[in-house]
């Protein structure tokens, strides 16, 4: 006889405790030790480190610490198998991603559980979300892969990925990392984070008996050492990382110039924004999803809590009822809402910045806790801007709740970040919610919901938060480069300025060429002005831009964000508006450019191809737009292309109304506002292009034009906070400059060595530059009555 | 973190002993209801998918396992209105109905589960007025009440006039709770005050009989309209509000049922009075009564696990729980016809 009744009083749900014993055996085998996955097969267990179970503090495992010499090994059964993996057609592949994901799906409790040991995240998440989303999404890919050739024509593989990821969602982010990586016929070396690294030993295991071929699929465990070595290899031809910011930035730094694709997603503060009409027991589980999911240990958690002053009390008082029923403790548990912080490092890290919030007036609200590695649900009100945890990203159960007054109030303070990578809205008005979302900084925006993913929808950030998407089309456009191109010659480097006098001109009479800032003609700051030589003698002379000039320039551009919000339609007339105009001076560009020592033909072609560009991107401007995701049901997931900001544009020396228009264009055909450096020794094409833009219609500041030394300018242009994307065409060392000097607010670069791309031919336009004018923000709208 | 040491010592004293019940002097005031208010429910947002969302994440962030699973299985028999509302019920139908009320489960699991010579029957038998008689001649002495559907069942269409009459005949009869339903007409065209009158003079009619105001949420479509309903007829007077008669096209769901259960705490924090929730229709199996209290427990509180505020509408939910128990008790999974019939 099971006595009941003393259960009948309280009714306690009890432990439900997940049967972890085929995965404690699995640990059992391999007790010696992991090696690394390396050409098909596990290496000898090497020097290893301790991995352990956070929420005992067990060592459960010993996994081996990747030396150089283990990712040169991998690299190189990387690279041996690149050409056969990519030769493959998209349904041989097709069949292999297909097989990883049946197999997962087949051990879909085994990763669970495993997951939840080694990470501490409740059962019912590793098996309710994560394993699944790892499954969808290798089917996703297995499709990619099946239809490559048809969707993505004249794309080929980047090449041998290096890749890095973090604790959060071991197995996920493994997932979002090597099922388009391989789909698009990159093969991959992957380091799973220190701290967890067993999911991906055991997905090896799988990829192993699903014969997946050797060296497609490489993983090398270790610390930032082995992760450094493998960003950082000579072989590798695209670096994928997810974590945080600051690791992000070395990262960038320490690639800079290299040549490597670059793609990040890092940190975020994301806002949660509860509107007085919203339904607020929805937005109070909103915020147990977005904050109390996986330990708050989530890059777009809604972490900071905007809630209008009207409902706000309420809003309080229902979010903390409903905290006191989460339930903290045992990952194992199937009751469990909220289990381990990934390890201690990580659960002082959260207890150092929450005391430091409460020394600065922060009100603490929280529930009980475990002793050991676990942090309780925490609610921090009275939190303002200048607290510290309002600005750091904590990765913890910790949400701050701070009021607002207005819409405008609300965007000021959502927007109030340096990240920017995802945000949600709760309001019953669409007008509002759509409103709030194209205002908001961020690349991924939820409304009425949080936290939702997909495979088929795009997924990274804003800002600081990183670049490139994961997932959907977008995702795989940033494993793909086109088809080689054949590459041209470098242009040699311009040479030292001369701003000295004494050099006679040619011209009838004297023209005065100026900078083009906040659409008036502005004479350099430094008052001096440079030598522009033509073929046998100096043609004239131009402003020698500095530093301050770019400053200007750039205040200018981002004040015309105005630009940004016109519709295509306008931005398509202004547009073909630059082309008539160009047309009509047809004559005079040609002759300008035959001073520089163009023949006749060469340069009437020069123009007529700058005319049909001003046609193509007027065209493209209300035609380049985005797409609705194929997601969930009851949803729709837009995918929205938006400009970046300002971007900073330094042009290649020769084609120098070309090079300028070819690039200019499609960055303002999307709506951003450009500061563009010229050619540098052929400026004047550029100052006469700015009579043009005033005939035009171009807004002020959508276009400035800085002439002057491009390597010094686009040092300023590239380390200037307020700029978003940074556009260089020149030396390698320049492109190595501009890339470390990125690093500051993490701006998209794109950096390649002038002469390489010849801009008279095909390659010269095209969707890939619109892409780079563009991020794609992606709207989750769930609907239903 | 719910689960301490507490337990052990309260349940000490309560060891054999089955929580209240409604024979027991109810420990809260009977809803009085108020003027009507509209301001308490006019303009308040529910998101359906948000609740869907919610509702699904209940069951999968709760398990209720082994001797737990047979504590709640044992509860909701408690909180059953145990039903038949059918054309062909008879005399003799409804006193087999009433057996297993006061019987809800065989002496023998009783004694397996601990539970020997402890009063275990369901919350109610649940019938239509005119066996009302019937139903309260078999259950005499057992303590269990007899609950009555009235007002036009299920359509509730019928002249007001007849459908008061109808609740004051089945009190006659010995009905303690009337079942009525609320004019879905009234509801969709937002005619709240018409509403509430009906539902306010249906509330008169029952006298000390408790009233269970019946929503048929299926028809009213949207969570908007469920929450506001519940709010009329609770302002009204209702004693419970109820989600469905079984008779719609969508019976009892989760997500209805969390809109009901929200709005039944709001109107408890303007007003005092704790409101009984009754989800009916649909629920057939062990695993959905596990389901709604979960509900209960996570929304509301260990108090809204007891049958003076809490019930299940359902007939053959019971047949499943009993297996369930058998099984518990046997470790063997059980078979029908192992268990007597209603």
């Amino acid at each position: 006889m099971t006595d009941i009744t003393p259960l009948l009083s309280d009714l306690d749900y009890g432990t439900a405790p997940e049967d972890a014993s085929i995965v404690r055996k699995w640990l059992d085998a391999h007790k010696a030790g992991f090696g690394h996955f390396i050409d098909g097969a596990f290496t000898p267990v090497g020097e290893t480190f301790a991995v352990t179970d956070p929420a005992t503090g067990d060592v459960i495992a010993h996994v081996t610490q990747g030396t150089s010499a283990d990712v040169d090994k991998a690299v190189a059964a990387a690279n041996k198998a690149q050409p056969k993996w990519a030769k493959l057609s998209g349904h041989e592949r097709a069949k292999h991603l297909y097989a990883l994901a049946r197999h997962i799906q087949q051990h879909a409790r085994f990763l669970s559980v495993l997951e939840t040991i080694d990470n501490g995240k409740p059962i019912r998440e590793s098996r309710d979300i994560d394993i699944p989303l790892v499954a969808r999404h290798f089917y996703h890919h297995a499709g990619w892969a099946e239809i490559l050739a048809d969707e993505f024509p004249n794309m080929d593989a980047v090449g041998v990925c290096g890749q890095v990821i973090p604790w959060n969602f071991p197995l996920l982010m493994l997932a979002w990392k090597i099922a388009p990586a391989l789909a698009a016929g990159n093969t991959v070396v992957l380091k799973p984070a220190e701290y967890t690294p067993l999911t991906a030993l055991a997905f090896a295991q799988i990829a192993a008996e699903c014969g997946l071929p050797k060296g497609v699929l490489n993983i090398v465990t270790g610390d930032g050492a082995t992760g450094a070595a493998i960003v950082g290899h000579k072989d590798i031809q695209k670096v994928a990382f997810t974590g945080s910011t600051e690791v992000g930035r070395i990262i960038r730094d320490q690639i800079a110039g290299s040549g490597k694709a670059l793609t990040l997603e890092l940190g975020g503060k994301s806002p949660f924004i509860v509107f007085a009409d919203a339904d607020l027991d929805a937005a109070v589980e909103g915020v147990v999803d977005a904050i109390w999911f996986n330990q708050g240990q989530v890059c777009c958690a809604g972490s900071r809590i905007l809630v209008a002053e009207a409902v706000a009390p309420r809003f309080t008082a229902l979010l903390k009822t409903r905290m006191a029923k989460l339930r903290v403790g045992d990952p194992l548990d199937k009751n469990t809402d909220v289990g381990a912080i990934v390890h201690p490092v990580q659960a002082d890290r959260i207890r150092d910045l929450v005391q430091m919030g409460q020394d600065a007036g922060a009100v603490l609200h929280q529930i009980a806790a475990p002793q050991g590695c676990f942090y309780p649900p925490t609610l921090a009100t009275d939190v303002e801007p200048a607290s510290i945890l309002w600005e750091e990203e904590i990765f913890g159960p910790v949400v701050t709740l701070t009021t607002f007054r207005t819409v405008d109030d609300a965007i000021a303070l959502a927007n109030n970040t340096r990240y920017g990578l995802a945000a949600s809205i709760w309001s019953e008005n669409i007008n509002l919610c759509l409103d709030i979302t194209s205002k908001v900084k961020a690349g991924v925006v939820w409304i009425n919901a949080t936290n939702i993913f997909d495979a088929a929808a795009g997924f990274g950030g804003y800002r600081e938060s990183g670049f490139g998407r994961e997932g959907g089309r977008e995702g795989m456009l940033s494993y793909l480069k086109p088809a080689s191109v054949k590459s041209g010659k470098a242009e040699p480097a311009p040479a030292a300025l001369d701003a000295a006098v004494g050099l006679s001109t040619t011209a009838e009479i004297d023209r005065t060429a100026k900078l083009y800032i906040g659409g008036k003609q502005a004479r350099p700051d430094s008052g001096y002005s440079y030598t522009v030589s033509g073929p046998k003698s100096p043609v004239g002379l131009a402003p020698l831009g500095s530093r301050k000039d770019i400053r200007n320039a750039v205040e200018a551009a981002a004040k015309a964000s105005g630009w940004g919000k016109a519709t295509g339609h306008n931005r398509a007339q202004v547009l073909y508006y630059i082309g008539e105009n160009l047309s009509a001076r047809a004559g005079e560009f040609a002759d300008r450019l035959q001073s520089f020592g163009a023949n006749k033909g060469t340069a009437q072609a020069e123009v007529e191809a700058a005319i049909r560009r001003c046609f193509w991107y007027a065209a493209q401007a209300d035609k380049f737009d985005g797409a609705v995701h194929s997601t969930q049901s009851r949803m729709v997931t837009l995918a929205m292309n938006e400009p970046l900001g300002v971007i900073g544009i330094a042009c290649p020396d020769r084609h120098p109304l070309l090079g300028f228009i070819s690039t200019v264009l499609p960055a303002i055909a999307t709506g951003n506002a450009v500061v563009a450096v010229p050619s540098q020794t052929q400026p004047l094409v550029a100052t006469d292009f700015y009579q043009i833009l005033e005939t035009s219609d171009v807004p002020a500041g959508v276009v400035n034009i800085v002439t002057g030394p491009r390597e010094e300018l686009s040092k300023t242009l590239a380390q200037h906070d307020e700029v978003a994307a940074m556009w260089y065409f020149g030396t390698a060392d320049g492109c190595a400059m501009v890339e470390k000097a990125s690093t500051g607010n993490l701006k998209q670069t794109w950096t390649e060595v002038a002469g390489t791309r010849d801009f008279a031919s095909p390659a010269g336009q095209g969707r890939k530059f619109l892409a780079r004018a563009t991020q794609v923000k992606n709207i989750w709208v769930p609907y239903g009555e | 973190m719910t689960v301490d040491a507490r337990q052990g010592a309260t349940t000490m004293q309560a060891a054999h002993q089955v929580p209240a019940t409604t024979e027991t002097a109810h420990a809260f005031n009977r809803n009085a209801g108020c003027p009507l208010d509209v301001s308490m429910f006019d303009g308040h947002a529910v998101n359906l998918s948000a609740t869907e969302r919610r509702a699904a994440s209940l069951t999968t962030r709760r398990s209720v396992k082994k001797a737990h699973q047979a504590a709640w299985l044992v509860n909701a028999i408690r909180m059953i209105d145990l039903t038949t509302l059918a054309g062909d019920d008879t005399r003799e139908r409804v006193r087999r109905l009433c057996a297993k009320a006061a019987q809800p489960l065989s002496p023998q699991l009783k004694t397996a589960i601990g539970m020997e010579g402890m009063r275990l029957t369901t919350g109610a038998v649940c019938v239509y007025p005119t066996m009302v008689r019937h139903a309260v001649e078999a259950l005499a002495g057992t303590g269990i009440p007899v609950a009555s559907v009235a007002t036009g069942f299920p359509a509730g269409l019928t002249p007001l006039n007849l459908r008061l009459a109808e609740i004051r005949y089945a009190v006659e009869e010995g009905a303690e709770e009337i079942d009525i339903v609320i004019s879905r007409e009234l509801a969709l065209k937002e005619n709240w005050s018409e509403l509430y009158d009906e539902i306010a003079a249906m509330r008169e009619a029952c006298g000390p009989a408790h009233m269970k105001a019946i929503l048929a949420t299926g028809e009213l479509r949207t969570l908007r309209n469920v929450y506001a309903a519940s709010m009329v007829a609770m302002q009204a007077g209702a004693d419970f509000i109820k989600t469905s008669t079984g008779k719609e096209g969508v019976n009892a769901t989760l997500p209805v049922s969390l809109t009901m259960v929200r709005a039944l705490r709001d109107y408890g924090a303007e007003t005092g009075f704790k409101i009984g929730f009754k989800p009916a229709g649909g629920i057939k199996s062990a695993k959905e009564a596990i389901a709604w209290q979960i509900l209960m427990k996570e929304e509301m509180g260990r108090d809204w696990l007891n049958p003076d505020l809490f019930r299940f509408g359902a007939s053959s939910m019971l047949g499943d729980i009993e297996r369930q128990i058998e099984h518990f008790v046997t470790g063997r999974y059980s078979a029908a016809n192992r268990h007597a019939t209603a």
